[in-house]
């Protein structure tokens, strides 16, 4: 067990409920309409917030699009949150990317891809890239225990092998791919078998253990950056919430299920008992942080709502690297048209 | 290059030697040393390719092939041979044999920074990574709001080969010409090889570089300057092969050859085509197409790949859009037929686009009498 201080636990604490209210709040955003697209990471708040805070800054982290404690962790602000799930002039994204598709070239977070497991040989291609320059970093890619279905999971496990490539396979094995649970996913013993196959030294960690998963990936970070190898870590946990705001999980999972992992095995609720054995926290000052946490969110949510869309110069820049002449030219026509049709143009989208 | 140089001695020590011997021997030796004494050379595509891909590797640290046979093996078509040598095994990887694993690695490290250049043994392979290709890479400085650019090549062997059969013969340049993000190019001889090479490993944005099997031996003269290292082509840009008045022929690849062929044999009987060279699919050069269409008033394009949907239905949307009235006749299309590559000799012949097809006459007559038809 690595060396950690209270400031460090206790953050990670705090962005666990930072996450969790955050989750809470957008999710019913989503619910009244207010954007078209929502996913929590209800149960699975220890592996990203514990993971990021192992890491280094500088990695590069791959994400699959259930992990925004890492950015969080990173220093990514609930106005940045708010502004990318909102689609206003302030998204990074300029207006390309649904909900909860984030991405910070500063924090070093690619944008997320929705296609499942494509990030993980992007993960090893970034990973060789540092192997190459010789820095001393390593990439990390998180994914779902579904994702270790698809091809590109093999041939990034294989490759990264090959390649001696310094990457972090984060699978989040939280039993479910949608309504398909991990019994009907694979039928080998989870994902930690899979990753020998491969030649990848492999853990199993006890994902809701957040002082586990923390010091499973240092130690992971240590060998990938050292020996120059990929590593694979199965953090076991459960998804506590449906999949997105698409589905309704109580169509294929019993409620009590649901219920049992929610109030016994809550990871935020773990890492508080253990805080205060420790005599670092105490309820009052839960109280506080909830409330506070609450509230920077629906504040946030509240500047971010009524801004300003995208400009509609946006709808054309960053095909290419240099807007081609005929997107100018249509660019053009479509400004004509606009200008034929005030009237019918919407308010929020500056021209 | 030093290759050629070190034949030219025992020749040059001939020539000069002139103890007065044979001179009809001396012509012919003359005729034949001609080719390396000019100031025109000539390579074939795949030396073009070759040495492209070298001289960007030595100027840029960050360029690196990555493919499967492409370092001992030489590549699968010689494209890279010596590569493996001269830059070690960081910098020309053998891939194990998946296609979506080396894509997304490669978009990866492009997206961190670096300039790879992936070869697929042949673009029908790349299906099996095309999610990479288009959601990977075309779609991603879009979607990451110009964060993330993706410098990429994605290069090898695109449309029919010889005895190949349907897996082995897709033309792919109407399924990426499609796509916003991507830009496409058809390089035909080797100045096309050598410039548009060079230009899609400097350009920021992913690269579908097309190439044909076929093509590959194939040797064309090139100027001093084609063969200087800072040689590029613009991408975007379609080339006049041969000027002519009564016919357009939009073209690309290995089918280039063939209009100039067809070119050769029409102007026997006083039709004069023009020949326009696309060089590349996306972006499609429509102000060459159209400004050629508005001199000569008919078009015929001319492609391996299938009808529907194909290269030729959008440049015929094209000019029919912007050069309405300057047609005489409706806009033709000569493409492969509208099924699977075969993979018996007669019946391959059959389903692609040929000069002159001898008795049968098929395709070659069809332009004749096309072009006949429309000079009426």
């Amino acid at each position: 067990m690595p060396e950690i201080d209270k400031a460090l636990v206790l953050k990670i604490y705090q962005n666990m409920v930072t996450l969790q209210s955050m989750d809470s709040l957008f999710f019913e955003a989503q619910r009244q309409g207010r954007f078209s697209f929502y996913l929590t990471s209800f149960g699975e708040e220890a592996i990203t917030i514990a993971s990021a805070a192992a890491l280094s800054d500088d990695d590069m982290v791959y994400a699959q699009y259930r992990e925004p404690g890492v950015l969080m962790w990173r220093g990514f602000t609930l106005n940045e949150f708010a502004n990318q799930c909102f689609s206003n002039d302030l998204d990074y994204g300029k207006g390309r990317q649904m909900p909860i598709h984030y991405g910070s070239a500063k924090l070093n977070y690619a944008t997320v891809s929705s296609p499942i497991a494509t990030q993980l040989p992007h993960a090893v291609g970034a990973a060789y890239a540092f192997k190459m320059d010789q820095k001393p970093l390593c990439s990390a890619t998180y994914f779902g225990d579904g994702a270790t279905s698809e091809g590109d999971f093999h041939g990034a496990m294989n490759f990264a092998a090959v390649l001696e490539a310094p990457v972090l396979f984060i699978c989040r094995n939280n039993g479910y791919a949608i309504s398909t649970p991990a019994h009907e996913q694979f039928k080998g013993d989870g994902v930690v078998c899979k990753g020998q196959a491969y030649g990848v030294r492999s853990f199993r960690v006890d994902g809701n253990d957040a002082l586990a998963v923390y010091a499973t990936v240092k130690a992971a970070r240590k060998m990938a950056v050292e020996e120059s190898r990929p590593i694979l870590i199965e953090a076991l946990t459960y998804r506590v919430g449906h999949h997105s705001t698409s589905d309704d999980s109580g169509k294929y999972r019993k409620g009590d299920e649901m219920h049992h992992w929610k109030t016994m095995r809550d990871p935020v609720v773990r890492l508080r008992r253990w805080l205060e054995g420790e005599g670092w926290w105490d309820s009052d000052a839960d109280q506080q942080l909830r409330a506070e946490t609450r509230n920077e969110v629906i504040a946030a949510m509240q500047r971010a709502g009524p801004r300003m869309k995208q400009p509609l110069a946006n709808l054309f820049t960053d095909v290419y690297d240099t807007i081609p002449s005929h997107l100018r030219q249509q660019e053009k026509e479509l400004r004509s048209t606009v200008a034929r049709h005030r009237q019918d143009y919407p308010f929020d989208v500056p021209l | 290059m030093l290759g050629a140089l070190s034949r030219n001695r025992p020749l040059l020590a001939l020539l000069r030697g002139g103890n007065g011997g044979d001179k009809a021997a001396s012509a012919a030796l003359w005729a034949a040393s001609k080719r390396f004494m000019s100031s025109d050379n000539t390579i074939t595509v795949r030396e073009a390719l070759n040495s492209a891909i070298d001289e960007e590797m030595s100027a840029d640290n960050k360029v690196f092939v990555m493919g499967e046979e492409v370092g001992e093996y030489q590549g699968a078509y010689k494209v890279t041979k010596g590569l493996l040598q001269k830059f070690g095994p960081d910098r020309v990887l053998d891939t194990p044999i998946t296609e979506a694993g080396f894509t997304g690695l490669g978009v990866g490290a492009a997206m961190y920074g670096l300039k790879p250049i992936v070869e697929f043994m042949t673009f029908n392979f790349a299906m099996q990574a095309i999610d990479h290709l288009i959601n990977s890479a075309a779609k991603t400085n879009y979607m990451s709001g110009g964060t993330i650019n993706v410098p990429i090549v994605f290069r090898g062997p695109n449309g029919a080969a010889a005895g190949v059969a349907a897996q082995h013969s897709q033309c792919f340049a109407a399924w990426y010409g499609q796509v916003p993000g991507l830009k496409v190019l058809v390089p035909y001889d080797a100045e096309d090889a050598r410039g548009l090479m060079k230009a899609a490993i400097r350009d920021p944005d992913p690269v579908v570089f097309l190439e044909n099997e076929l093509l590959y031996g194939e040797s064309f003269p090139v100027s001093q300057e084609v063969l200087d290292p800072s040689f590029t082509l613009p991408i975007g840009k379609a080339k006049i092969m041969r000027e002519g008045d009564d016919l357009t022929i939009v073209t690309f690849s290995k089918m280039v050859g063939y209009a100039l062929k067809a070119a050769d044999e029409l102007a026997k009987e006083g039709i004069s085509v023009e020949v326009v060279n696309l060089r590349s699919i996306r972006p499609l050069d429509r102000e060459t197409i159209n400004a050629s269409v508005r001199k000569t008033s008919r078009l015929l394009t001319l492609e391996e790949g299938w009808p529907q949907h194909g290269v030729g239905a959008e440049i015929c949307a094209s000019v029919v859009e912007e050069s309405f009235y300057y047609l005489d006749a409706p806009v033709e299309r000569i493409c492969g037929a509208d099924v699977p590559m075969p993979y018996a000799a007669n019946l391959e012949r059959l389903a692609v686009p040929q000069v002159r097809l001898g008795s049968v006459g098929l395709y070659g007559s069809r332009v004749k009498k096309r072009c006949a038809d429309a000079c009426m």
